[in-house]
């Protein structure tokens, strides 16, 4: 039986949240059906971003593209690619929303802190307090292809680098005093002298020199979201974020999950219940479970179609596999490289090539897989996926609830724009008769609706050595 | 662009007013100014009295140094996030964000204009800026670029986007169904742009493509200063309108007719400051008070004066330039002045252009939408030369 005793204080909330991930690239975004729309016009941003909303979402995510994929060396053509600046289209979509959230993934690595801080700060003030940041970490020079930077950061360093760079944009956050602004046309002075404070950092990789232009904002500053997963990525969520948009969705390591973090917040000075996390997930729902089964079916049929199955094992193998029938065996003939050479901006790493193939192989014989069954199991993250009758899927998020193993789930839509209707027709209202879910928003910032606490004001230099206003980033 | 028998009219929008002492005659309380209402406000007034393009000052990171008292505005949202957020609630309005060259990322600017030209369907332009001050360097932890490389900064940042914007070819989105691919990699380029400029010792690069597909007008057009690039640059179209500025209005025309030999191909905006009688206070009257707390410095061409003055001006500035920029002296006043007497009165006269829903910036300039400089290259790409022969 799972254990679903947490611990350190930690108080299940007993209820639920969602948001929405557009994608926007993979394979998880299905374009073969006479349903998909655009990926680039804002008519599907807006239609999904307004569903979104009736449904009580409390945030609408967006990635962050800097380097289109490659898959042996050339832009990769199977799956959906190609989208908009995050903050650009948040800032387009605050015109059209209230209350939903705007997240915007951004690189620690690509931008500088006082001109990512800025725009954050100021998508939070036109939003009215519903900005928020998933932080990410980029090391390699291939990306760095298209930056002034180029690559220059080692992979050992990213998270000391995330760190500082949060740590700046923070302090650029909390710079200004409160109510430092004129109260009427007739005051003295626009804002009082002095009342935003310089910002220094010199560090190994940056330095910033910068006053900032801009009050806090409804919500205090930007919500944290933070996505990795490493014991450094986990630390460091438990150090600086709000929100994990975590991957681990399945209810046992969802759990296990929530401990973790729980110890490594505690052990970083924050309480318990301080982070809030929220999986990727996919939802297949119908009316009924054999419907939903039949349409989970239909959408890993266009999710991998026979060309991504073979273009998948391609990024492993190395070399071409045209030759394969995606409906036979996984292929006879051994990778040509020593390491994986996957499909550059994808997130794959690392395995031997010829260890993985031959235990790929060995697993689809013993299932009996073909090669298309294969890809399709390994890529439909079949963890995240919740298949089933709205009854059915409302009934297993509420025991999520019950044990405070997540405290909502991000939900990356299978179809674009039309990808959410039935779950805020459908799962909404039976979540919400299972008191798991909220009836109204409980307020107008992201940082009211996820049920944040005031952010404690940055002090200069916090977590660094400080003096005065400048910090030194401490770098290894 | 030849002269158009009928031009457009600009309006600039930053903070309260184009006059430092602006907020004191706002109409909302200081706060207020930094937030969506207030955009959004601003931009459907802009439209709806009849204003062909509004433009959102912005560029560097840090406040103009007029200010040593400190007493005014020293801050404001970012322009091309401004324009964004107008996007999606105006439908015929132009809008067009001033983003800086030379402390930015190239590849980050051409994706965020590229982006502002979806959720405006088409009608997104860009005011290029070029920041030559050390506190915009020290911001960002740069060195600072000397100022005879700021134009080149800036001419590179240029060729960067525009490369960008081309990089997807139009109909790269293929959606084949029946050979599974979503896109045809031949419409897709490497754009491999190497900066000629050495600024504080570091060239850079950028490979491409862009992450987005091509801009819905395919360009945006392009606006910079008079002065800031080069008379190769400006002959070789690195920008499809140039901004036109003199100390008087009388000498707009003698800039207007320099600019235009310049760049022939480009349309010539005016530049003006703007103060109207209005509220029963004379012109000059608003000024002397405003002036009284912050002086205004501008190097920009200044009228003072009555809404009929100003029509007869602005008719006359256009029988030589492509359109006027205006800077209001107070956007809350003046812009009612401008929306009431001086825009119906041009109407009348038949000089301004019509106002079109659903157009492109490139319609209102006359332009073509050109196609992509990749997809004139009908041989092979490197790539799938490459990758044929492994077969």
């Amino acid at each position: 039986m799972t254990d679903t005793h947490i611990g350190n204080g930690f108080v299940p909330s007993g209820q639920l949240q969602l948001g929405i991930f557009f994608q926007g690239v993979n394979s998880g975004t299905v374009w073969k059906s006479p349903e998909s729309g655009s990926q680039t016009d804002f008519e599907s941003f807006r239609r999904i971003a307004q569903t979104a909303e009736r449904g009580l979402f409390a945030a609408f995510f967006l990635g962050e593209g800097l380097r289109l994929r490659e898959h042996l060396g050339r832009p990769h053509a199977l799956d959906v690619v190609g989208r908009p600046d995050a903050q650009t289209m948040l800032a387009a979509l605050a015109s059209v929303t209230s209350r939903i959230g705007l997240v915007a993934t951004q690189n620690t690595t690509y931008n500088d802190p006082a001109d990512l801080a800025h725009r954050l700060s100021s998508l939070d003030l036109l939003s009215g307090g519903r900005a928020a940041w998933n932080v990410v970490t980029t090391d390699n020079a291939w990306t760095g292809a298209n930056f002034r930077r180029g690559g220059y950061l080692d992979h050992a360093d990213r998270y000391v680098h995330a760190e500082a760079f949060v740590s700046t944009a923070k302090r650029i956050w909390d710079s200004w005093e409160d109510g430092a602004i004129a109260s009427s046309p007739g005051a003295s002075a626009w804002a009082a002298p002095g009342s935003a404070r310089p910002v220094r950092h010199e560090g190994k990789h940056y330095t910033v020199d910068y006053v900032p232009r801009l009050p806090r904002s409804a919500q205090y500053r930007p919500v944290l979201f933070q996505a990795g997963d490493s014991p450094e990525g986990r630390d460091f969520a438990a150090r600086q974020a709000d929100v994990i948009f975590s991957a681990h969705p399945k209810l046992d390591d969802a759990l296990d999950f929530r401990r973790d973090i729980v110890e490594r917040a505690v052990r970083a000075g924050r309480s318990a219940n301080d982070l809030k996390i929220m999986p990727a997930s996919e939802f297949i729902l119908a009316a009924t479970p054999q419907e939903a089964l039949e349409k989970k079916n239909w959408v890993r049929s266009l999710q991998i179609g026979p060309e991504q199955a073979i273009a998948y094992l391609e990024q492993f193998w190395g070399r071409e596999l045209q030759g394969f029938d995606p409906d036979g065996p996984v292929p006879d003939i051994d990778p040509v490289v020593e390491e994986t050479s996957e499909t550059r901006g994808s997130g794959f790493h690392g395995a031997k090539a010829k260890q993985l193939a031959d235990q790929w192989r060995a697993e689809a014989k013993d299932k009996g897989l073909s090669i298309r069954q294969f890809v399709s199991a390994r890529t439909s993250r079949g963890d995240s996926s919740f298949t089933g009758s709205y009854a059915e899927v409302a009934d297993r998020l509420a025991e999520y609830a019950r044990t405070g193993a997540v405290d909502g789930f991000n939900i990356s839509p299978w179809l674009i724009p039309t990808g959410l209707d039935d779950i805020v027709n459908h799962l909404v209202p039976a979540l919400q008769e299972r008191a798991v879910y909220p009836t109204e928003y409980a307020g107008s910032t992201l940082r009211e609706n996820l049920g944040l606490a005031t952010p404690v004001r940055q002090e200069a230099g916090a977590g660094n050595t400080a003096v005065g206003n400048t910090a030194v980033e401490l770098e290894v | 662009m030849s002269t158009a028998a009928q031009g457009f009219l600009a309006l600039e929008l930053d903070g309260d007013g184009a006059h430092p002492a602006a907020w004191r005659k706002a109409r909302h309380t200081p706060a207020e100014l930094l937030d969506g209402t207030r955009v959004r406000a601003t931009v459907l007034a802009t439209e709806s009295a009849g204003f062909h393009v509004a433009t959102f000052a912005d560029g560097p990171l840090t406040p103009a140094s007029s200010d040593p008292g400190g007493r005014d505005i020293p801050g404001g949202l970012n322009a091309l996030q401004r324009a964004a957020f107008a996007g999606p609630v105006t439908g015929s309005i132009v809008l067009v964000p001033e983003v800086d060259t030379v402390y930015t990322e190239p590849f980050h600017i051409s994706t965020q204009l590229a982006s502002l030209d979806y959720v405006s369907g088409g009608r997104a332009g860009w005011l290029v800026a070029a920041s030559d001050r050390a506190a915009d360097a020290a911001a960002v932890g740069r060195s600072v670029v000397a100022s005879d490389a700021v134009g080149r900064e800036a001419a590179d940042s240029i060729e960067v986007s525009r490369r960008l914007w081309d990089s997807w070819e139009d109909d790269a989105v293929v959606r084949d169904v029946a050979t599974g691919r979503y896109i045809d990699v031949d419409k897709l380029h490497y754009v491999d742009f190497e900066s000629t400029v050495e600024s504080g010792g570091a060239g850079y690069s950028v490979k491409g493509p862009s992450i987005i597909p091509r801009p819905l007008q395919g360009q945006l057009p392009v606006l910079a200063p008079a002065g800031l690039l080069g008379a190769d640059q400006l002959s070789a179209g690195a920008v499809d309108a140039v901004l036109v500025s003199a100390p008087t209005p009388e000498l707009l025309a003698g800039e207007i007719a320099e600019a235009r030999a310049a760049a022939p191909a480009a349309a010539i905006i005016a530049e003006l400051d703007v103060v109207l009688d209005a509220r029963g206070q004379s012109a000059a009257g608003r000024l002397a008070e405003l002036d009284g707390h912050t002086p205004w410095q501008s190097s920009r061409a200044r009228f003072v004066g009555t809404a009929a003055e100003l029509t007869g001006l602005l008719a006359s500035i256009l029988e030589t330039a492509d359109g006027v920029r205006l800077h209001p002296a107070v956007l809350d006043v003046d812009l009612e002045e401008l929306a009431q007497l001086v825009l119906p009165a041009l109407r009348r006269r038949g000089v301004l252009a019509p106002q079109q829903t659903g157009s492109t910036f490139r319609h209102l300039l006359g332009l073509q939408r050109p196609a992509s400089r990749y997809a004139a290259v009908s041989v092979p790409s490197a790539a799938s030369a490459a990758s044929a022969a492994e077969n």
